[in-house]
């Protein structure tokens, strides 16, 4: 079968995370992270081997037509739920897939590498737990690799569970911090919550079409969902529930599914917290691979949801107000990683707004004569985001491993001190904010294309976004790298970290440069024809010249120490403080969970279990107890008190039986 | 004599050589009562994976009968009753998991004091009817086999107990006696209709094949069983003494009992209340759905509230117990096939939950997680292995939960009428509240700092406890990781029940 | 007939002091606390018996003899139960230092 190597792309992560995790502990502490590059490093070959083989290489039955065809390497049964409904844990190729393979590996060797440095002191010591950080890295990898190459919804679902504990594991990797452990519980129970819903749409879905497969296979003789979309959703009939019909409830809740791991509003307020974990796992998992997984999803489900228009729609409005509303809240944030992180919410949303625009009508929208642009442009976001964003990580981590703050009052003026970590972060703020031809420029560029074409609106919407990302990414950069004079708190002065950690900002900020020359829109289409585009010119020059506004007005306030940004906080106190505690969604949240769930509702069912329903069996026994001692007195025991009953027994029956007798 | 070449025999006979053999042990002296039970348990272990081979064997040879392994010994020829012995894929999968989970209990009290002989005496006699339980197809025999199990119970926890002992173990043997008078009721009645014109039997496929019981005795009858078994499946709101029960039960006790004696219960409501009386089983199915619904909730909901680490295991084992009884009587393949993973994955990981508690408790005396905390630091093994029980508790793919809430979920989900639907949405959500208590105590016990800097010396496993914790981890991530081994082996034996189910619409 | 009354006459005195002692042994054994007491009162109860045996035997049936044998038989049998009695009470009075009927209750609960 061609290209069953791919097998190895994802056993060998599986392996290592079963060996770190069962002998690594015996191991030296440095051997088990180089152990564990080096494996990362045959899994990065071996996929880019595959991706490349599959976009490039010769006909192996990907291309039909000059359609890249979806490759099903293998697809062996995994759980017969009944004759028809089987989950099969397979390899499936396409594009999406492909280039996801990349986007992991890339991605995750550089964080692989740079923890070599990381998850060290000073003194190049390693941290306590290296061995188990390796292995939940490995088992990260995995999992990740697992999802994108998903034969089948449930098997998505199964590695979306498998993720959603990774990542549990790896927020939480300080357990001895109350903050990462509290973190981590919350990063997995919201994503936990949005699973609910994912595993009911599954259930809907499943039903209706009776296969969790994506495409049949003429080995099993049954078709798959995406073979023939329209016929799938026509499987339902006239189904409906609450005036709606049950494929849209079906396909909205396997988007909440996504929405909770992509951290769309209102499920997005695990992923600040997440910041709690490891940077380089902030960097591998929070920006970079998991947090798209919904992206992913929804992209893989896209033939469904363009004819499903009820349901693109609610992609589409959440998508745009999360852009917006994360967007907000990173224009204030202080601490460097949050600010991040809400960017990241903030660029997914724009992936996922841009799945969405590219249809209208239960129809896609014709661009230059192509389809799915919308599609494309997302896919391909998500490609040149996950790399800069990873680079502002890692970059973000080096700076956090030489000052040991996350605050930006404790950075200022690093520039002199880490030059090529600035360099590299310059590069990821121009990338992220759009200036050609960095890589964010190219992908930006598409997905406001797609929104201009859904509707004016949405295409100013979307640029005002993209103003506020330059903007905001700048301040940070700003405020870091510049602002005043660094005071050096600590016994070391920051400096440069050692090659491990540089070497990957390298890589990355020059991937970054170049990520945008990428011919995506020959590559990742949603139907596998190659998209023909063109630069819009309007909407290009439009987007740099708001990129610049942003760019200016972020040099302006926060280059040179200035009270110009303290003043405009004084003036709009209510505004700044609100976005400062990010629209107070995290203590609407810890009112639902505490007030309203624990206490209204768990302690009050505790409550009843013990005295209702334990007190009615208490009681029974209680009841007869006291009957029993009730009636236990006539059991005296006293040989003299049977001696009267029986004597005056016999006296009676002796009187009754003479009275009988005499009449 | 023909029914010695019978392997099935030997599960009852080996238990009852280990107790021989443990009452010619001195009183004085635990090595020579671990030798005995150590032996007693490896056979047992052995006979199951022979069994199960033995099992594969005659099916991949064409053998479709319903039961295979089949002898009958009369046993009282007057009332015709039979030691009738005969398994299908349940019965086989129930008892490999009661081999593994004695296995590991015997480990798990490896340090039992005071009195080991007389300990292992009982939680042999009370393998002895669980074992005795799941060959017997004669509903005498299984009613004798499940008394013979509940009754050392009462003495495991009484003598061998903590905390409130007493209390607990009347309250546990009280409230599953009542169930079984209710049982025994339901048996009595089922045997006097078991024929129509003919000689009355106690043999459930003769009975089931017979369909002689009157509908309207039916109502009467299946209420009646399905209480007696609930009661033991821990069914609302004949729940209560789990909690009492398992927080006062010795570790290996707990471990038998949650892990084995629980699923007798859901063992007997489908073989005997449903196979034997299904148009009652229709007809009545959805209060109990209901009861079982509100278990499945209900408990998850109580756990996040408990403070004591075996009291949020016997709630969490009541949502998980309810999950199983909701998925029989659902009434397909898938879910009922379900509900029998559910019954190993619980069994394992809620055996391996107490077996942790238990060394825990062991070294800290107290099992409150309020005066806990940061336990991974001081013994990692434990807390690894506390960690991995709560993500096969959570349903973790990979762990045996995960693939038998799905099996569950996706066999209820298809029915598709409103009732079954809101139910089985309703039951969903316990997943999420799952997650919840689960995070909740394996970040308060094994993560953060360590709260009493007394625990700061207690040590890790030893080898023992590692042996038997290990033996539980691995059977867990094989159902986890291979579930279709398991899926082929249980599915054909709902079959006949299914059949006799829309039969009998 | 005659001598039948006669007889029986004769037979009612007799049988006045057997039911006077009966009476006061029935009536010993349920007040008296103390169990040597009530022993003596069992004993009173059993020699009634006794004494009505032998007259009935002497007075109605004269030609037979069962009447005796049953007295001597439970002569011989009061005699071996008032030893064991007398001996659980000696052993009793060690250990409780009592020989109060109400108080001997240990074994009770």
């Amino acid at each position: 079968m061609p290209l069953s190597y791919t097998i190895a792309v994802i056993a060998i992560p599986l392996l290592m995370f079963l060996f770190l995790g069962l002998v690594g502990v015996k191991m030296e502490k440095k051997l088990t992270g180089i152990l564990g590059c080096i494996g990362m490093l045959v899994t990065t070959v071996l996929a880019y081997g595959v991706a490349l083989t599959y976009f490039f290489g010769a006909d192996q039955g990907q291309m039909t037509d000059g359609v890249r065809q979806a490759v099903t390497v293998f697809n062996p049964d995994w759980l017969s739920f009944s004759k028809t409904l089987v989950v099969r844990m397979g390899i499936m190729l396409d594009p999406i897939a492909a280039m996801m393979l990349i986007v992991i590996t890339t991605v995750s060797m550089m964080v692989h590498l740079y923890s070599l440095g990381y998850m060290c002191d000073h003194h190049g010591h390693a941290e306590k737990g290296f061995q188990r950080y390796y292995a939940f890295l490995a088992l990260f990898t995995f999992s990740m690799l697992g999802l994108v190459v998903a034969t089948n919804l449930f098997q998505i679902f199964i590695f979306f569970e498998m993720v959603g504990v990774s990542s549990y594991l790896l927020i939480g990797f300080y357990y001895e911090s109350p903050a990462a452990i509290h973190a981590s519980k919350k990063a997995f129970i919201v994503t936990r919550l949005a699973d609910l819903f994912f595993l009911v749409g599954i259930l809907i879905l499943s039903f209706y079409t009776n296969t969790f497969d994506f495409f049949g296979s003429e080995v099993n003789g049954i078709a798959g969902m995406l073979d023939n979309p329209q016929a799938s959703l026509a499987q339902a009939g006239t189904a409906s529930f609450m005036g709606c019909s049950a494929m849209a409830w079906a396909l909205t809740f396997i988007f909440i599914g996504g929405a909770g791991k992509s951290a769309m509003y209102p499920l997005h307020i695990w992923l600040p917290d997440a910041m709690e974990g490891p940077t380089p796992v902030s960097a591998l998992i929070h920006a970079a691979t998991m947090v798209v997984a919904g992206v992913y999803l929804v992209a893989r489900l896209f033939p469904l949801y363009v004819i499903e228009q009820g349901a693109m729609d609610i992609i589409c409005v959440v998508g745009a107000f999360t852009a917006f509303y994360a967007a907000a809240i990173a224009c204030v944030q202080s601490d460097i990683k949050r600010a991040l992180a809400f960017s990241t919410i903030s660029q997914i949303a724009f992936m996922m707004t841009s799945l969405a625009v590219s249809s209208a009508g239960g129809e896609l929208i014709q661009i230059h004569g192509g389809y799915g642009l919308g599609y494309m442009a997302s896919m391909f976001h998500l490609f040149t985001h996950a790399m800069f964003k990873a680079l502002l990580f890692l970059c973000a981590g080096a700076i956090i491993h030489a000052v040991h703050s996350n605050e930006n009052d404790q950075m200022h003026g690093l520039h002199k001190y880490m030059p090529i970590t600035s360099f590299a972060f310059l590069i990821g703020c121009l990338a992220i904010a759009g200036i050609p031809p960095f890589a964010g420029f190219w992908s930006k560029d598409e997905i406001l294309v797609a929104a201009y074409q859904k509707g004016i609106g949405w295409g100013i919407w979307m640029s005002m976004v993209a103003g506020m990302t330059a903007f905001y990414m700048f301040r940070i950069y700003f405020l870091i790298f510049h602002w005043k004079e660094h005071k050096v708190h600590t016994e070391h002065a920051p400096a440069d970290q050692p090659w491990t950690m540089t070497l990957p900002l390298i890589i990355l900020a020059a991937i970054s440069v170049v990520a945008g020359f990428v011919p995506a829109a020959k590559l990742v289409t949603w139907d596998g024809a190659p998209l023909h585009t063109q630069l819009n010119w309007t909407v290009a020059c439009t987007s740099v010249l708001i990129a610049c506004v942003g760019i200016g007005l972020a040099y302006k306030m926060y280059y040179k120490e200035n009270p110009l940004p303290q003043r405009l906080a004084d003036r709009y106190r209510g505004l700044w403080t609100a976005a400062y505690k990010r629209f107070y969604m995290d203590e609407l949240y810890q009112f639902i969970t505490h007030k309203v769930i624990f206490q209204g509702i768990c302690k009050p069912i505790a409550k009843f279990d013990r005295a209702i329903i334990d007190g009615f069996f208490n009681m029974l026994a209680e009841v007869t107890n006291t009957v029993s001692f009730g009636i236990r007195k006539l059991q005296s025991g006293s040989i003299q008190a049977y001696v009267y009953v029986y004597f005056f027994g016999a006296l009676l029956i002796a009187a009754v039986t003479a009275l009988f007798v005499i009449f | 004599m023909e029914i010695f070449s019978n392997i099935l025999i030997y599960f009852v006979i080996v238990p009852l050589l280990t107790l021989l053999g443990l009452a010619l042990c001195s009183n004085r002296g635990i090595a020579a009562v671990r030798a005995v039970a150590v032996t007693g348990a490896t056979a047992l272990v052995g006979l199951a994976g022979w069994l199960v081979y033995m099992f594969l064997q005659a099916r991949g040879a064409g053998d479709t009968s319903e039961m295979i392994l089949r002898t009958d010994v009369t046993w009282y020829a007057p009332l015709n009753i039979k030691l009738a012995l005969g398994v299908d894929g349940v019965s086989v999968v129930m008892i490999v998991l009661s081999a593994f989970i004695v296995f590991a209990g015997v480990f798990a009290s490896w340090k039992m004091n005071p009195l080991p002989k007389q300990f292992f005496l009982w939680f042999y006699l009370l393998s002895t009817g669980v074992f005795g339980f799941f060959i017997s197809i004669d509903l005498f025999t299984m009613f004798m086999f499940y008394e013979v199990a509940l009754i050392p119970m009462y003495l495991l926890i009484g003598v061998w107990g903590s905390g409130n002992k007493n209390y607990s173990a009347m309250k546990l043997t009280l409230m599953l006696m009542g169930g079984s008078a209710f049982l025994m009721l339901g048996i009595i009645g089922i045997y006097f209709h078991s024929s129509a014109n003919g000689q009355l039997t106690m043999n459930i496929l003769e009975i089931a094949r017979n369909n002689a019981i009157p509908h309207d005795w039916q109502l009467w009858l299946f209420p009646l069983t399905f209480i007696g078994f609930g009661v033991l499946g821990a069914m609302f709101p004949f729940h209560t003494w789990s909690p009492d029960g398992h927080a006062s039960a010795p570790t290996a006790v707990s471990m038998l009992h949650a892990g084995v004696l629980m699923k007798l219960g859901g063992y007997g409501c489908f073989r005997i209340a449903i196979y034997l009386m299904p148009f009652a089983a229709n007809e009545l199915g959805w209060i109990f759905l209901t009861l079982t619904g509100i278990s499945i909730v209900y408990g998850a909901f109580s756990a996040c509230v408990q403070t004591d680490l075996k009291y949020i295991n016997a709630y969490s084992s009541v949502s998980h117990c309810g999950m199983v009884l909701f998925a029989i009587l659902m009434f397909n393949t898938t879910a009922m096939t379900g509900a029998v993973l559910q019954m190993l994955s619980h069994g394992l990981m809620t055996a391996l939950f107490f077996a942790l508690i238990g060394m825990i408790y062991g070294r800290t005396h107290t099992r409150d997680i309020r005066d806990m905390g940061g336990m991974m630091q001081i013994m990692p093994y434990l807390g690894v292995g506390y960690v991995l029980a709560g993500l096969a508790s959570l349903g973790l793919p990979g762990l045996s939960g995960f693939v038998a809430e799905m099996t569950i979920f996706v066999g209820a989900f298809e029915h598709a009428d409103t009732f079954r639907r809101v139910l089985t949405i309703a039951a969903t959500c316990s997943i999420v509240i799952t997650a919840v208590y689960i995070l909740r105590v394996v970040g308060k016990l094994l993560f953060g700092a360590v709260q009493n800097e007394r625990h700061r010396e207690l040590t890790d496993a030893t080898w023992e406890e590692r042996l038997s914790t290990a033996t539980l981890i691995i059977c867990v991530a094989i159902i986890g990781c291979f579930p279709n081994f398991f899926v082929n082996i249980i599915s054909d034996s709902f079959l006949p029940i299914v059949k006799a189910l829309t039969q009998a619409v | 007939m005659n001598g039948g009354l006669t007889m029986n006459l004769t037979l009612l005195l007799y049988l006045i002091p057997s039911l006077i002692m009966f009476g006061c042994g029935v009536y010993g054994f349920m007040t008296r606390k103390n169990m040597i007491a009530i022993m003596i009162s069992l004993e009173l109860m059993l020699n009634s018996i006794d004494i009505n045996f032998v007259l009935f035997n002497r007075y109605l049936f004269p030609d037979q003899m069962e009447g005796m044998f049953f007295t001597l038989f439970a002569i011989a049998i009061a005699a071996a139960e008032t030893a064991l009695a007398l001996a659980i009470i000696i052993n009793v009075f060690r250990i409780a230092k009592d020989v109060d009927i109400n108080k001997i209750n240990k074994l009770k609960f």
